[in-house]
């Protein structure tokens, strides 16, 4: 359980980014997490609206982007996301596709007021 | 209101300390290796029978890391290298800051092999890079077949998959050849190793990876 852990670091980088923006207000972020992250989409929502809380940052809002894995068939080129455990091509049907993505565990974006266009850099 | 692209890392603070560290290894000639498995798997039995392997002149150092007691650094202090314990005080997985506090008191000019006992714990480890060159994961045969499919971030990750406790294989319904192959599933370059500590089945092949990892040019093990 290192979600609360995770969600803090959003909330430092929002903290962080906020100073870019100091006629605005960011209101949305948004995390993107792989498959492969090792990380609960659903824990870090929980912990996120526990550490926003009283945070100066509010209101912030999340939003999670949950991206499965994402392959490349080494036989025939396709290119696919697995949904499961199984990484089978679904064109050809060949096995053990090469992995290209969904081991990300990063912010996406922010969401940023308006007012904010002004200031930033 | 607009919308701004940031592709920003979460866990970049980490990173940016791990990258540091890898920077200080690469420095020194110091090959890094993280340890990570479920409790129980058996992380701190090979690490003793990798460290009993050793001359007593060679240059290697352990961090072990668990969330309370310091059971792990006595027992690998046995064999007279350099053992700290981490206690996390309840984090379930060590980050690069740990690690460099727990480097702290030590030269890295005296260390050629560092190896680092992540807390048990099978997720949450596979997310902190801690400035390692590879990273290891043991699962013993008592185990499910099909952990790598479970937790696949760290299969992922892991450049060497040890399979340990081999020993008890005729007593366990554990199906190796579908452990293998669920791992290669998720990684499909994972190199494994069978072992037990208990009856040494195997160690040699560990210890001839270990070997060949030593033998690399650092910056090229560092890169991988």
């Amino acid at each position: 359980m290192h979600e609360m852990g995770i969600a803090s670091s959003v909330l430092d980088a929002v903290r962080a980014e906020s100073l870019r923006f100091p006629n605005g207000h960011v209101y949305k972020v948004g995390l993107r997490i792989g498959a492969l992250a090792g990380v609960d989409p659903e824990a870090v929502s929980f912990c996120f609206d526990a550490v926003v809380r009283d945070s100066g940052l509010e209101p912030l809002a999340l939003e999670i982007e949950y991206r499965a894995r994402q392959h490349v068939c080494v036989a025939c080129g396709q290119a696919f996301a697995a949904q499961d455990e199984n990484t089978a091509c679904p064109a050809c049907g060949a096995g053990n596709a090469l992995f290209v993505g969904g081991d990300e565990l990063e912010i996406a974006y922010l969401e940023v007021e308006d007012g904010a266009a002004a200031a930033r850099a | 209101m607009e919308r701004l692209p940031l592709e920003r890392k979460v866990l970049n603070e980490n990173d940016r300390i791990a990258a540091g560290l890898r920077e200080r290894f690469a420095e020194h000639g110091v090959l890094c290796l993280n340890f990570i498995s479920s409790p129980g798997s058996g992380k701190t039995s090979l690490l003793e029978r990798t460290l009993e392997s050793f001359d007593t002149n060679e240059r290697v150092a352990v961090l072990t890391g668990d969330i309370q007691t310091e059971n792990d650094a006595n027992r690998l202090a046995r064999s007279g290298f350099p053992v700290k314990q981490i206690t996390t005080g309840g984090t379930c997985h060590l980050d690069a800051r740990m690690i460099e506090r727990g480097l702290s008191g030590w030269n890295l000019e005296d260390i050629d092999l560092l190896l680092i006992e992540n807390v048990g714990n099978l997720v949450c480890p596979s997310s902190y890079d801690l400035g390692e060159a590879a990273k290891i994961v043991v699962l013993s045969v008592t185990e499910g077949e099909d952990k790598p499919l479970k937790y696949p971030s760290i299969f992922f990750k892991s450049q060497l998959l040890v399979l340990n406790k081999v020993d008890l294989l005729p007593y366990v319904p554990f199906d190796i050849a579908a452990a293998e192959s669920n791992a290669r599933q998720i990684h499909r370059e994972m190199e494994i190793v069978r072992v037990s500590c208990q009856t040494r089945e195997g160690l040699q092949d560990w210890l001839d990876w270990l070997e060949r990892q030593r033998a690399k040019p650092r910056a090229v093990a560092s890169a991988g």
